[in-house]
């Protein structure tokens, strides 16, 4: 049995800590809703008068939807093509046997030592030379090309657990590999694809330097891009930016409650493949 | 591993009812179908790993001993050996954007670490509260860099936001915390334990449900206290969570870039950049290509570091516990 103190410290202690974790978002929100005098002299409590204007001017605004569009368009494209290309590179680590795999596999594993940013400037040189600058594609396909080593790893490791008695009578009865990939492998593997969909999303979703180096039109600007903008725009002028910045937690935190489960498993995932 | 992950693809007579006849017959469609499966699965992967990953790589090591601008044809004339190099480890802003990585590494370890297994031992069980109370601590993680920055900003605002407050109780006027030198590297390592203190309480949590329940169990039985078991048993087979956690701060820190990027640029007077943002400030901003391809270098060769010796470490961990 636990000492009664330690329950109340226990209690204590993490109601502090979620208060402090929570206070700033609070302090964001709210904050969107106050005037600038309002602001100098009461951080955290409610408005003395509620302002919607800071909220709905943003939600008026063009430029607010394109940026939410193009940053929906790279992410879901991310997420396709990750899916697509690592899932079936994956499939051969895991179930065909030739000479070189493990070379191949190594190879392309090679991407887990390094972060993008040691290679950004040659990887803007080849996206200039391919004509893909200025455009979402120049964002999309490094991205999905730095994701591929972590998702092939946890897909394989997770292909490689699936029964093997299966495949081995879907052979028998003259089952193509193709076939095998698509009619067994994917439709069981939905929990790791899901993981590895989730964590390309939020990579995608919350990426600030690939598209601060490839985007130069406003057009074309992702969310985090154009927040900034926005900020470098009005300045201290805080109501308008946390209003802004409330807006694109909605749907961050949003997806969070939904795919909790998902989130988690994947940005920890390195944890359980240890 | 090759031989133990992968399908056998030669059923056994021994195993299958079918006649051999079968068996030869179907082998060969099987080999042709691997060939043909080959060439339209790995190719994809392959292509753009080695466009956009493996070749940039190489080619920083290529354009870090060159002064250009990428524009036009990278010629020869613009050779300089090592000087790229030799600006970069001499410069004392890069020196300082080094250590400011190190500081962040040293407050994860020391700071962020030990709370984050401290709320991780209070709330492994798997109850509601303990749900409700892991999905709040996961929330700063989610959100972006640059709107964790950019609240941060507002709060560190002299004129608003919660220092003004703060200072506004005692009658005084708040400083601008993120203007003042040494204050500002302080404000972004406070906000780095914010933001992802979350996150290695995840992994801590994920390793805490790792341990059987019977190992805490016995030496509850044989009489030891909480804080014996914590110290004693949970902490030492928590030891991989751990120095992965760890691992994670390294490399974190080593690409820390949007957040000082939205809190403050890097400034006051430069004292505040990550290498990272040393990079995109000194590197990209200005198109220096072979002086950004350098530090790209350097940073890839410490990231290498790292990681050998994150293996080196795991690999004797594997040994001691075999023997």
């Amino acid at each position: 049995m636990r000492p009664r103190l330690f329950t109340y410290y226990r209690w204590l202690f993490l109601f502090l800590a979620a208060g402090l974790c929570l206070l700033p978002l609070w302090a964001t929100f709210i904050g969107g809703f106050k005037t600038t005098g309002d602001l100098r002299t009461n951080a955290l409590g409610l408005p003395k008068q509620w302002v919607s204007e800071n909220y709905l001017s943003i939600l008026h605004e063009a430029r607010f939807w394109q940026m939410l569009g193009n940053s929906t368009f790279i992410a879901f494209f991310t997420v396709l093509l990750v899916l697509i290309i690592s899932s079936m590179a994956a499939f051969i680590f895991a179930h065909l046997r030739f000479a070189g795999k493990r070379f191949i596999a190594d190879y392309l594993a090679i991407g887990l030592t390094f972060p993008f940013a040691t290679a950004i400037l040659p990887v803007f040189i080849r996206v200039r030379d391919l004509g893909l600058l200025d455009s979402l594609w120049g964002v999309i396909l490094p991205q999905v090309a730095f994701q591929l080593s972590f998702s092939i790893v946890l897909l394989r490791g997770f292909f490689a657990e699936l029964p093997k008695e299966l495949f081995e009578a879907a052979l028998i009865d003259g089952c193509s590999y193709r076939k095998m990939f698509l009619q067994i492998v994917l439709p069981l593997s939905r929990p790791i694809l899901a993981t590895v969909g989730v964590l390309a999303l939020v990579g995608s979703w919350n990426n600030f330097l690939l598209p601060l180096v490839m985007i130069n039109r406003d057009s074309l600007y992702p969310w985090p891009l154009g927040i900034m903008q926005y900020q470098g725009q009005y300045g201290t002028d805080w109501g308008k930016v946390l209003a802004f910045v409330s807006l694109t937690i909605v749907p961050a935190v949003g997806f969070y409650l939904l795919a909790q489960k998902q989130i988690i498993a994947g940005l920890t995932a390195g944890a359980v493949k240890g | 591993m090759a031989n133990t992950d992968t399908l056998d693809l030669k059923p056994t007579p021994r195993d299958s009812p079918r006649p051999d006849q079968f068996l030869r017959g179907a082998k060969t469609p099987f080999k042709s179908g691997l060939l043909s499966t080959c060439l339209l699965f790995l190719p994809p992967a392959l292509l753009l790993f080695t466009v956009f990953v493996t070749l940039p790589i190489l080619e920083s090591g290529w354009y870090s001993f060159f002064n250009w601008n990428g524009y036009g044809q990278l010629q020869l004339k613009h050779w300089i050996n090592f000087d790229n190099y030799i600006q970069a480890l001499t410069d004392p802003i890069f020196g300082h954007s080094l250590i400011n990585n190190l500081f962040i590494i040293l407050v994860s370890a020391c700071i962020q670490l030990p709370i984050a297994m401290w709320v991780a031992l209070l709330i492994s069980d798997r109850s509601r509260n303990s749900l409700v109370f892991r999905a709040i601590f996961f929330v700063p993680y989610i959100l972006a860099d640059v709107v964790a920055g950019l609240i941060w900003k507002y709060l560190y605002d002299g004129d608003y936001g919660l220092v003004a407050m703060v200072y506004g109780w005692f009658g005084q006027p708040a400083p601008f915390v993120l203007a003042k030198v040494g204050w500002a590297t302080a404000a972004i390592l406070l906000v780095i334990v914010w933001k992802y203190f979350g996150f290695h309480m995840a992994l801590f949590i994920a390793g805490r449900q790792g341990i059987p329940s019977d190992v805490i169990e016995s030496a509850k039985i044989d009489g030891a206290s909480h804080w014996q078991v914590t110290r004693h048993v949970v902490l030492p087979m928590m030891r991989p969570v751990i120095v992965l956690a760890l691992f994670f701060s390294i490399l974190g820190s080593l690409q820390q870039f949007d957040m000082i990027y939205a809190l403050t640029g890097g400034g006051p007077l430069n004292s505040s950049h990550s290498a990272v943002s040393y990079l995109y400030t000194f590197g990209i901003k200005r198109m220096r290509v072979g002086f950004g391809s350098a530090l790209g270098v350097i940073l890839f060769i410490i990231c290498v570091l790292v990681m050998m010796f994150y293996k080196r470490l795991f690999m004797r961990e594997s040994e001691t516990g075999k023997a």
